[in-house]
């Protein structure tokens, strides 16, 4: 049953992939900055570089605001707090990773993007949204890195999967630790999991989850982001991304022309770079519990 | 939650206590002698930021419940869950609702089947082989691929191959698609957690394989298999990205729901109509919308889109928790 659906998805990239030939061959163009779809504007340009650039900006950033905090989530739980707390924390996590990405959308836009066009006394709203959009998926603890956590399987929710590893940690070096008596959290000083060779494999796998959770997510950003078709210069300015690009002008564009043809190689790019790092992860899982 | 948080301000103050993990029995260590101050106030920094990280995802969590709480008040009201949207008034949202609902049905009814019955396969047929890991690739793979794709994906397959056009039932079956692996690891994990001894005990008693699962495994599995579902419910109720182009974007027209006629697109029954959900109806509003009362609308949707995923979620843990004590007391 699964088989046939593999099946099936695997028949989309085929389709995708012979629209974006299509795409290759009447403009050459695919690494140009330059967006210019409009036929009734000629010339035409279809450079994905914005979004992809975008894509890979955004990532990156939100990735950077969400890894510590949901290390040190995944931390506090596994290792610091009590049961009390953990018996609150847990659940409103979980919680947390159901909220529709329409929902942290939404409060972007009506909450991030004003709060942070205020604070940085910028006359331009629509200059800030990035931010805006890192904050709705990462700022708002580790969005990103749980970013629909529930929606890779469960064991997949990445801070679950950062404390589920904390957990497994044997009685080896946290317990070590521990015996040397230092008080508290010296275990965490001194074997800090990223660089701790216990755990280090288990939180990069989690980063690169996050990292495709973030890179594909589509509505959130599209509402925050401000969809702008240039390269990624300063955080504070409007960009776009391939997801965001692909939502907004699926539905306005015509099967066939050439402008939805570079969607099609859009969401190719997407399925390719995604499907690379998935590899990338379970090549990684399977040296992990080689090892 | 946040009231306890908020009274429970003696949080940082349990930072000096013993770490959970030490050993009994031990002689008590002498923190002077075998940590240096340095360390010990890098322990103490270490643990208040550990536990401001727990209380952060509480305030915001709980910051957002208050926000729409306070945003949905006067808005959420009996005629607003119950009337149409409206261009002029403060529209209802009444059918995208309805359709949300009708398409969770739709979803878990093929969803559900096709999840339980892949996790039985995965967890008592399976052997560790190629077939089984090509299975697990393809369960990683489905789960990576962006929802956006997904609803590609449908669009290509169910709007333009089959000629259906935006339908309920194709993005039923996209959601399935986007859903699946999700359902089956589930399930498979569920079943895995019945204890190895219930099967043999039951083998030995010379029951087959498949009485074995129907009578003994399944009922144990049961309270994980519901978490499940209504886990995998609450996701696909607030997902947008794979329905936005299958079963489409419009303004859903008034919906007759005595028109039971299935093969009928004007029926609300019909699996083969566009059915705007509520979770793409925010989205719509939030792109395109124009109108004076289309911030009090998104706020009310959203508040009630974030108590389902609520009821969702408590749902599940009081389920699962009552199931759980019921069958191992009996």
């Amino acid at each position: 049953m699964i088989f046939i659906v593999v099946l099936l998805l695997a028949s989309s990239p085929g389709r995708a992939s012979s629209s974006s030939s299509r795409t290759a061959s009447r403009s050459g163009q695919i690494l140009s900055p330059t967006w210019q779809p409009d036929s009734t504007s000629p010339p035409t340009s279809f450079g994905l570089l914005p979004f992809i650039a975008g894509t890979v900006y955004v990532t990156g950033v939100a990735l950077l605001i969400s890894t510590p905090l949901s290390v040190g989530l995944a931390l506090f739980l596994s290792e610091v707090a009590p049961q009390w707390a953990r018996a609150i924390v847990q659940p409103a996590l979980e919680i947390f990773v159901g909220i529709p990405s329409v929902v942290w959308g939404w409060l972007g836009i009506t909450i991030l993007v004003p709060f942070l066009s205020d604070t940085f006394h910028s006359d331009l709203v629509l200059s800030l949204p990035i931010v805006g959009d890192i904050f709705t998926r990462a700022g708002l603890p580790d969005r990103v890195l749980l970013a629909g956590g529930l929606a890779g399987p469960v064991d997949h929710d990445p801070a679950d999967h950062h404390q589920r590893l904390l957990r497994r940690v044997p009685c080896g070096p946290a317990g070590a630790a521990h015996r040397l008596a230092r008080p508290g959290h010296d275990a965490l000083a001194d074997h800090p999991p990223p660089s701790d060779p216990v755990r280090a494999p288990g939180v990069l796998t989690a980063v690169v989850l996050g990292m495709t959770r973030a890179a594909g997510e589509a509505l959130a950003v599209q509402m925050v982001i401000g969809n702008s078709p240039t390269l990624p210069a300063a955080i504070t300015q409007p960009v776009t991304t391939l997801t965001s690009q692909i939502t907004l002008d699926m539905g306005n564009t015509v099967f066939g022309e050439p402008w939805q043809d570079a969607l099609w190689t859009m969401s190719l790019v997407l399925l390719l770079h995604l499907d690379h790092v998935g590899r990338a992860r379970s090549g990684h899982q399977q040296r992990r519990m080689a090892s | 939650v946040l009231v306890r948080v908020i009274n429970s301000g003696g949080w940082h103050r349990d930072r000096d206590r013993q770490p959970r993990h030490r050993p009994p029995g031990g002689p008590k260590p002498s923190l002077k002698s075998k940590a240096s101050r340095g360390s010990i106030l890098a322990d103490r920094a270490a643990t208040a930021v550990l536990w401001g990280t727990g209380a952060f995802v509480l305030l915001i969590l709980g910051g957002i419940i208050v926000h729409f709480a306070l945003a949905a008040w006067g808005v959420v009201s009996p005629s607003f869950v119950l009337s149409d949207p409206s261009d002029t008034a403060l529209g209802g949202i009444l059918p995208v609702l309805w359709n949300s609902i009708y398409m969770l049905v739709l979803t878990m009814l093929i969803a559900v089947p096709v999840g339980i019955l892949g996790g039985i396969y995965m967890s008592e047929y399976a052997g560790e082989n190629a077939m089984t890991s090509a299975i697990r690739f393809a369960e990683e793979a489905i789960s990576s691929v962006p929802s956006i794709v997904v609803g590609l994906f449908g669009l290509i397959l169910f709007v333009d191959d089959f000629h259906w056009g935006f339908t309920a039932l194709g993005g039923a079956l996209a959601l399935t698609f986007f859903n699946l692996p999700l359902m089956t690891r589930l399930s498979e994990q569920a079943l895995r957690a019945v204890p190895q001894e219930e099967r043999s005990a039951s083998l030995a008693l010379g029951a087959t394989k498949w009485q074995t699962i129907r009578h003994v495994v399944l009922p144990l599995a049961i309270p994980g298999l519901i978490t499940g579902v209504i886990l995998t419910a609450g996701r696909v109720f607030g997902e947008a990205a794979v329905l936005l182009f299958t079963s489409g974007i419009g303004t859903p027209p008034h919906y007759d729901f005595a028109n039971l006629d299935l093969t009928n697109p004007a029926s609300p029954w019909s699996p083969l109509r566009p059915a705007t959900t509520l979770s793409v109806y925010i989205y719509k509003l939030n792109s395109e919308g124009l109108g004076i009362f289309k911030n009090q609308i998104v706020d009310g949707s959203a508040a009630i889109l974030i108590s389902m995923v609520l009821i969702f979620n408590l749902g599940a843990r009081l389920i699962g928790r009552v199931l759980t004590r019921r069958l191992t007391a009996a």
